[in-house]
């Protein structure tokens, strides 16, 4: 018996999951978007949404690939259900650019090389900017403590450093 | 010359594609109707399967199939049929093939549904009774049931013994014997491993594969399900890290393909976290040494002897105790190989495999003999310094060692070093300088690259490798550019495709040396056509001369001894009326020539930790690595790769441990929360040199490659300092808080 068949059996269970609407400012645009109320925002953004810049590397927050800018902070999508967050904003890798003129810290990450694969490297920016954003960061202690939620399995740590610290110096001035 | 690129630090080319996330990686792909599979996985080591239930998940809406060893059509009778390109002598893991289970979390069932969520959610309710037998996943328990460690694989040499180790040893003048142990290790690259299955109208199948050679999962998906290779492409532009983890196909690979074929519909699997901690590990070793010196510090005898684990049904094969004749002067070396069979997955070779934890254990057990020896540590490596490989009795290609000690000893400041441990004390904190040499093969594999130049000046290279992070699209493109004379902005690399030349997996540092001089010589042959037709212009100067008369510059031919006799590249294309020329290139390498030398990559690792002796903590503070990687074909890639294999070592040395709980046969620690890799925090000041010579025996561009050697060393360079700082000697990985306490913090 297929499942098609099965499923026109008497006993076959009626199964569905509520579904919400929700308002979400993404990269600048704002989006009506109906969502089943068990859909992180990582996979709203990946697999509904097919902005796939950002990136799931645990989905259990252990990691920070997913990384992305909500009103201005940096969270890990993965761990945040969408319903959750009626009316946010919400920025990703691919809204940080203005046209083709790459955000500064974009363009410090390719300069210094502060990625290999480049998997972690959409979280590492927003987290970048988030950082910078908090205005908690002083030394280079802070910064290391404060990027230590983002892990880089390729080693770029010493070169993200590079950007971050480059980050806090523009803000500055 | 402005279009002199190979050796200058250039900007990844696919940079901008990184940190836009434009570059789209294996799970990123996608088509009207794709569905999503998750996998299952065993609760039990070893057994099988008594009954699997799972009418529950098949009953929601929305959940298209699951399939099990039930459902799971009769594939490939031959086991041959399920090797692969990196495989170790054995009969391959079969994914649902039958109801037998031979290691914790082997994947039972694939639940295929409309959203991932539903199918996620559709896993859960999967009920798997298992019938339970009696694992054995432990290596110290069963020591005394070994095998040889001997068998072919690629990569691997059988590890030889010379001289007389018994009778040097016995009349050595002092003697050492130590045994060295460490933990199991996961790759975890960040992107999991995935696998989409693209069913296209005509039957086809257009897969994106997470993998180091998108041949090696053609080759896999062909034979297994029976598929004709021209009817399989396999794509992989982006790798999001592999270390190793993707040389072989793995399971998501076989279960996108089997859903797909089954269903005739596109299918999506991505592995979970845990689930990267189901398919592959660098081995637990138990590695026992003996050193026999003379007073003076000669070392006159090396035993060097690993047992490793492997799984039951096939026999993993690595370079564990192959070292020790590379690295020393010494003419009594015998080296011991032996594998335990144990109830786990089969291990996978995972960057510097055997190397990064042979080389812990041998230039851990070297500082402990230069300590009996009351020599310093570099003295007594320069005092036994090899001139050729004394395991093989050949000479070396190139070798830099003695200058990156040299170097690498200067940058550290190490003759500022006082002998003895605890002698470096700030109130609680000890500080120990350490040091530990470094050695990977040098490696050259066939290869083979296309080229197209086209009339309006741009030129694309491409070979069916991978670029796992490590700089492949730019290499490839510098050397294009450089070779023809043509701005890096008009080169295009392609790789990741199993529509291009062949090019075997992406691994063991060998892609530059391969890849990299195949890419170099087809651009030869696109020179040496465009010079041909330039003499055919009219009144050419040009007239019958060979690349050795001329340059190629600034997308012009131009007379070697006098430039302003040339030729732009448009003129020709224009005069000759060509669109384009298309030359391929079958990099085979002169075996003959490189067999007359040992060919490796050298490292020279200096590092200084801090610990607390109250709290234990352990802090690397200060790394020095001097490379010996041949010539430097990106100083700003290759370092990177450095910087990537130094952070591999600190992590090897403090943090990375898979524990197993044996009364289950599983790793407990299956996830980033309680599998630990080095953070930001972790991180000290990287300094990394390169001490260059170019290497042509290896590869005509004078490059060894650059991908493992910075992980060489390192873990044995803390280790040292580490005892340096407290006096304690470690002889476990990682090294953990309360190994490095006092000692009257230790109860029990």
């Amino acid at each position: 018996m297929t499942n098609s068949e099965r499923k026109d059996q008497p006993e076959a269970a009626t199964f569905s999951v509520e579904k919400r609407k929700v308002s979400l400012t993404i990269n600048g645009v704002k989006q009506e978007i109906e969502v089943e109320v068990w859909t992180s925002i990582l996979d709203l953004l990946r697999e509904h949404l097919h902005l796939t810049g950002t990136k799931k590397g645990c989905d259990h927050g252990q990691c920070g690939a997913c990384t992305v800018l909500m009103d201005g902070k940096r969270i890990n999508s993965c761990l945040s259900l969408a319903v959750m967050h009626d009316g946010a904003e919400i920025t990703t890798v691919e809204g940080l650019a203005t046209g083709d003129k790459l955000h500064p810290v974009q363009e410090a990450f390719i300069e210094h090389d502060a990625f290999q694969c480049g998997y972690c490297t959409p979280g590492q920016i927003c987290s970048t900017i988030g950082l910078v954003n908090e205005g908690k960061a002083k030394t280079l202690e802070d910064i290391r403590d404060l990027m230590s939620g983002n892990i880089c399995r390729c080693g770029a740590y010493n070169n993200i450093v590079k950007v971050v610290q480059e980050a806090l110096e523009r803000s500055r001035s | 010359m402005a279009t002199n690129f190979i050796g200058t630090p250039e900007n990844r080319v696919d940079g901008r594609d990184k940190v836009t996330g434009n570059a789209k990686y294996t799970a990123e792909f996608h088509k009207e109707g794709l569905l999503h599979g998750v996998v299952v996985s065993s609760a039990i080591a070893k057994g099988r399967i008594k009954n699997i239930d799972t009418a529950a998940a098949l009953q929601l809406n929305g959940v298209v199939e699951v399939f099990t060893h039930e459902n799971t059509p009769s594939l490939a009778w031959l086991d041959l049929s399920y090797k692969d390109m990196d495989s170790p002598p054995g009969d391959p893991f079969r994914p649902l093939h039958s109801d037998k289970i031979q290691f914790n979390m082997q994947p039972v069932a694939l639940v295929v549904a409309e959203t991932l969520e539903l199918a996620k959610y559709a896993s859960t309710l999967i009920e798997v009774e298992y019938e339970v037998e009696k694992h054995r996943t432990s290596l110290a328990d069963n020591l005394d049931d070994s095998i040889k460690g001997k068998g072919i694989r690629a990569g691997f040499t059988p590890p030889k013994s010379i001289g007389n180790f018994k009778e040097a040893y016995e009349s050595a003048g002092v003697k050492l014997e130590v045994e060295y142990f460490h933990g199991a290790e996961h790759h975890n690259p960040m992107e999991m491993h995935a696998s989409i299955v693209f069913y296209e109208e005509d039957g086809n199948l257009t897969i994106y594969d997470k993998t180091q050679g998108v041949l090696n999962s053609r080759h896999y998906v062909s034979m297994v399900f029976g598929v004709s290779k021209k009817k399989i492409r396999v794509l992989s532009p982006f790798v999001g890290g592999a270390f190793g983890s993707a040389l072989r196909p793995q399971y998501q690979l076989f279960m996108a393909t089997l859903a797909a074929l089954q269903l005739k519909r596109s299918v999506k699997v991505e592995l979970t976290r845990p689930q990267m901690f189901s398919f592959g590990h660098r081995p637990i070793t138990i590695q026992k040494l003996k050193f026999g010196a003379s007073p003076e510090g000669k070392i006159e005898a090396i035993s060097h002897q690993a047992y490793s684990e492997t799984s039951t049904f096939e026999k993993y094969l690595e370079n564990i105790v192959n070292w020790a004749g590379k690295l020393y002067d010494c003419e009594n070396v015998e080296q011991i190989y032996e594998l335990v069979r144990l109830d786990v997955y089969t291990p996978l070779d995972m960057r510097a495999p055997g190397g990064a934890t042979g080389i812990y254990a041998l230039e851990s057990a070297i500082d402990e003999l230069s300590y009996k020896l009351n020599i310093d540590p570099l003295e007594l490596r320069l005092k036994n310094y090899t001139e050729e490989d004394k395991g093989e009795s050949k000479p070396f290609s190139s070798r830099t060692l003695r200058e990156c000690f040299k170097q690498g000893a200067e940058r550290f400041g190490w003759k500022n070093r006082n002998p003895e441990p605890r002698s470096m004390q700030e109130g609680h904190q000890l500080t120990g300088w350490g040091m530990s040499a470094g050695v990977w093969d040098a490696m050259q594999m066939p290869a083979r690259a296309k080229a197209e130049f086209k009339a309006d000046g741009t030129l694309t290279v491409g070979s069916a490798t991978a670029d796992i992070g490590t700089g492949t699209y730019t290499i490839m493109t510098q050397i294009a550019a450089e070779t023809l004379g043509l701005p890096l902005e008009k080169v295009s690399a392609k790789l990741g495709d199993s529509k291009l030349p062949f090019a075997f997996i992406e691994g063991g540092s060998s892609t530059a040396a391969s890849v990299g001089s195949a890419v170099e010589k087809v651009c030869k042959k696109i020179a040496k056509k465009l010079l041909k037709e330039a003499g055919k212009m009219e009144d050419s100067p040009f007239k019958g001369a060979g690349l050795e008369d001329v340059i190629f510059a600034d997308e012009k031919i131009s007379d070697k001894n006098d430039p302003s006799v040339n030729v732009h590249f448009s003129e020709i294309m224009r005069a000759r009326d060509l669109q384009e020329i298309k030359k391929k290139y079958f990099l085979l390498p002169n075996m003959l020539k490189q067999n007359k030398y040992s060919r490796a990559t050298h490292s020279a690792v200096f590092a200084e930790v801090k610990v607390d002796e109250d709290l234990g903590t352990i802090k690397v503070t200060r790394i020095v690595s001097a490379i010996d990687g041949g010539r430097i074909l990106n100083p700003k890639t290759a370092h990177s790769q450095i910087l990537g294999g130094v952070v591999w070592g600190i992590s090897m040395a403090l943090h990375e441990d898979t524990f197993m709980d044996h009364n289950f046969g599983r790793f407990i620690t299956h996830d980033l929360a309680s599998y630990h890799v080095s953070v930001n925090a972790d991180m000290p000041d990287i300094d990394i040199l390169f001490v260059e010579e170019p290497d042509t025996v290896v590869s005509s561009l004078g490059a060894k490659g650059v991908g493992e050697i910075g992980l060489l060393g390192v873990a044995a360079a803390i280790n040292n300092a580490v005892y340096h700082a407290t006096g304690k000697r470690i002889r476990s990985l990682p090294i953990r808080l309360d190994n490095a306490m006092k000692e009257r913090t230790i109860k029990n």
